[in-house]
């Protein structure tokens, strides 16, 4: 994809705090990303490092309160969309960004068949008839290869296995042709086996439908296999962004480096002993004046006490293209 | 089933033909209609100071054989020896005198821990239970415990809730470890906590097992992190063992064709080696405990199956020295040696 084309989806400096009873979270911090038609974006971090709640705050999806999009612009094919109406957010919500959930069983209606719950967008953002919408959403569940799709579309959500489930949530995502499809964490539930059915799926109906992705996920293994860019999250912020192949063979910040060694491998020489990151993730009480990391980071100066690092290009390319981090510190030529 | 380094002694956890069944009622009458056969058949030895990792998918009764090895649920048949005692058979009181021996560290350290203890009291209990120290000695037992596991002191008297995921793990560790126990199930220690803390945990465990000559049957999803721990690894689907070999061989050359499959579907960290590397994508879902296939209980989704899959089942059996495998394919091409196992098999009464 050339570097110029027109990104469907831009968020600039996006920050979202949690108000509770006498106390605030920043969950996210001056988050900035995009994506550019077709891509798949792969959003790494822990639980808790605000990759969910970015996505979520996107679109709209956070109940407010407690939730606050404190600022930031989030530009869908040019319109900042935390401007819209409510209605209009519906809009965009149904058709124009398409949400898959981690855990199928929980975010399907176990009241309705399945058939109901892919016709409904259709209905209700294309305007489709009933026999219309029906006919859809039997070609919608061929396309995520469910088989007996007439039949199955009579079935409830319980008599569907885990993986089968999380192909109806895809099927209902992709119903009005979405923009942009968010994937948060779509496999974590499911088994191994089944997770490599679902991600051979991903991997087809891009090729078919061109959409761009967003795929939140802490798996790394999972990233490395689809993802075109990464982007790693941390005390939610990005701390370090990069295409794929870079991402891998050359981390800069110390916690995708950290992070990359505490999993064990599955081929190659056994480590003898796994690599801890010591502490805890960060509390995120207050807006971050210091790098979150600091704490458990091998590398911290101080430096990292007094300022929070903003990210930085590591190559020639604008930041958000190329390989940024995160990080005051700057590596050896031997450490590299 | 000899075990793989070839030594005389005898192991330290031995299981035959463990049976696992829990019953379905239906109708008005909740008559008995048939069995959810979560454990059926299964056979293996853990030596001393030996982990064993069993991996598999969710339901393919990898749990429930870690419960039945403790009698935490009362077995259908088949045999478990535990130090030279046969847990499956004993009394309820002196099955409690055989507890100390034996603890599991379980997945959910939130739902494990009572949230109205206090950490000392959880780790304390089990000495309350089986032993007749002193307070001041049992709190002494337990601040050592504490350090053992990399708790600090200071936090004896607080509740669960004020710990984060992998300090509860610890917390939960530490009462296994209460009574000096020979025998640890790890039942999916990891799977609830993050990547940096699994780590944390899981050299703990190594640890450990060092210090205290520990034997852990380690019960995992995570395929990288069983090959991290695990001496031998047994391969479970659909309430059997698939494959049992030795981590090196097994991870290098998996033999029983959802052993392949299941290795394969592995993501991993590299895009490089992702992208070149060939994926055995299995096609379904596994079939229900409830009603199995006929014949070999993979054989509805092996891209290998042949017609007599479908109506013999294979038994496990050893292929090469140390390696058993339950499959049809494999025994055939490994020839004779096989063939003499699988008898001696037939005679241990597996299966049937």
């Amino acid at each position: 994809m050339p570097d110029g084309a027109q990104a469907v989806l831009d968020v600039r400096g996006l920050e979202t705090v949690f108000c509770t009873r006498g106390a605030e979270i920043h969950a996210v911090n001056k988050v900035s990303f995009h994506l550019k038609p077709g891509e798949l974006l792969g959003v790494v971090g822990e639980s808790g490092s605000g990759k969910s709640v970015t996505m979520m705050s996107l679109i709209g999806l956070l109940p407010s309160p407690p939730a606050e999009v404190r600022s930031g612009e989030v530009l869908l094919g040019g319109k900042d969309i935390l401007k819209l109406s409510p209605t209009e957010l519906r809009h965009v919500r149904g058709a124009r960004v398409g949400f898959v959930f981690q855990d199928p069983m929980t975010s399907l209606n176990p009241v309705f068949t399945v058939g109901d719950q892919i016709m409904e967008p259709l209905r209700s953002h294309m305007r489709m008839s009933k026999a219309e919408a029906r006919r859809r959403a039997a070609e919608l569940l061929t396309l995520v290869g469910i088989p007996d799709a007439d039949k199955r579309l009579k079935n409830y959500p319980h008599q569907f296995s885990g993986g089968m489930r999380q192909r109806v949530m895809i099927a209902m995502a992709l119903a009005c042709d979405p923009e942009v499809l968010i994937a948060d964490e779509p496999t974590t539930a499911l088994d191994v086996t089944i997770q490599a059915q679902i991600i051979e799926l991903v991997k087809e109906l891009r090729q078919k439908l061109g959409m761009a992705i967003v795929w939140i996920t802490h798996d790394l293994g999972v990233v490395a296999g689809i993802a075109d860019r990464v982007m790693v999250m941390y005390g939610g912020q990005v701390v370090e962004q990069a295409p794929v192949k870079e991402l891998f063979g050359n981390p800069r910040h110390p916690y995708t480096r950290a992070l990359l060694k505490a999993v064990p491998a599955l081929s190659g020489e056994r480590a003898g002993r796994l690599q801890v990151i010591e502490g805890q993730p960060p509390m995120l009480g207050s807006a971050p004046t210091s790098c979150p990391f600091r704490s458990r980071c091998t590398h911290a100066f101080d430096r990292c006490g007094k300022e929070n690092p903003a990210r930085r290009a590591l190559d020639d390319k604008p930041l958000d293209h190329g390989h940024d981090v995160a990080c005051h510190w700057n590596p050896e030529p031997a450490d590299a | 089933m000899r075990d793989a380094t070839g030594s005389a002694e005898p192991p330290l956890v031995r299981v035959r033909d463990l049976k696992m069944f829990f019953p379905v009622h239906t109708g008005v009458l909740r008559r008995h209609t048939g069995d959810v056969k979560a454990v059926d058949g299964v056979s293996f030895d853990i030596m001393e100071g030996e982990t064993l990792g069993l991996v598999g998918e969710s339901g393919c009764g990898k749990s429930t054989v870690g419960r039945a090895l403790l009698r935490l649920c009362e077995i259908t048949g088949g045999s478990v020896t535990i130090g030279g005692v046969d847990v499956a058979t004993l009394s309820p009181a002196e099955l409690r005198k055989a507890r100390p021996l034996m603890q599991m560290v379980f997945q959910d350290p939130q739902a494990s821990l009572n949230p109205r203890m206090t950490v000392a009291a959880i780790i304390g209990e089990p000495l309350d239970e089986h032993t007749t120290l002193s307070r001041d000695e049992k709190l002494a037992r337990i601040y050592e415990l504490m350090d053992a596991v990399g708790l600090n002191r200071r936090f004896a008297s607080h509740y669960p809730h004020e710990f984060s995921g992998g300090q509860r793990q610890r917390i939960g560790i530490a009462r296994a470890l209460a009574l000096n126990p020979k025998f640890i199930v790890c039942d999916e220690p990891i799977a609830a906590l993050d990547v940096s803390i699994q780590a944390q945990v899981v050299n703990l465990l190594e640890d450990l097992q060092d210090r205290l000559g520990l034997t852990y049957l380690f019960i995992s999803h995570d395929l990288s992190m069983v090959r991290h721990i695990a001496d031998r690894v047994a391969v479970m689907y659909l309430g059997q063992i698939a494959e049992l070999s030795p981590r090196e061989a097994l991870y290098a050359e998996p033999l029983h064709p959802y052993a392949k499959a299941l290795l394969s579907a592995v993501p991993e960290p590299d895009p490089d080696r992702e992208a070149t590397r060939k994926r055995i994508i299995l096609k379904g879902d596994v079939p229900s405990p409830a009603n199995p296939p006929k014949g070999c209980n993979f054989c509805t989704r092996c891209p290998e199956a042949q017609e007599r899959c479908h109506s013999t089942a294979p038994r496990l059996s050893e292929v090469a020295p140390g390696r058993f495998v339950a499959c049809h394919r494999v025994t055939e091409s490994a020839g004779a040696t096989g063939a003499t196992m699988a008898n001696e098999h037939n005679q241990m009464g597996e299966n049937e």
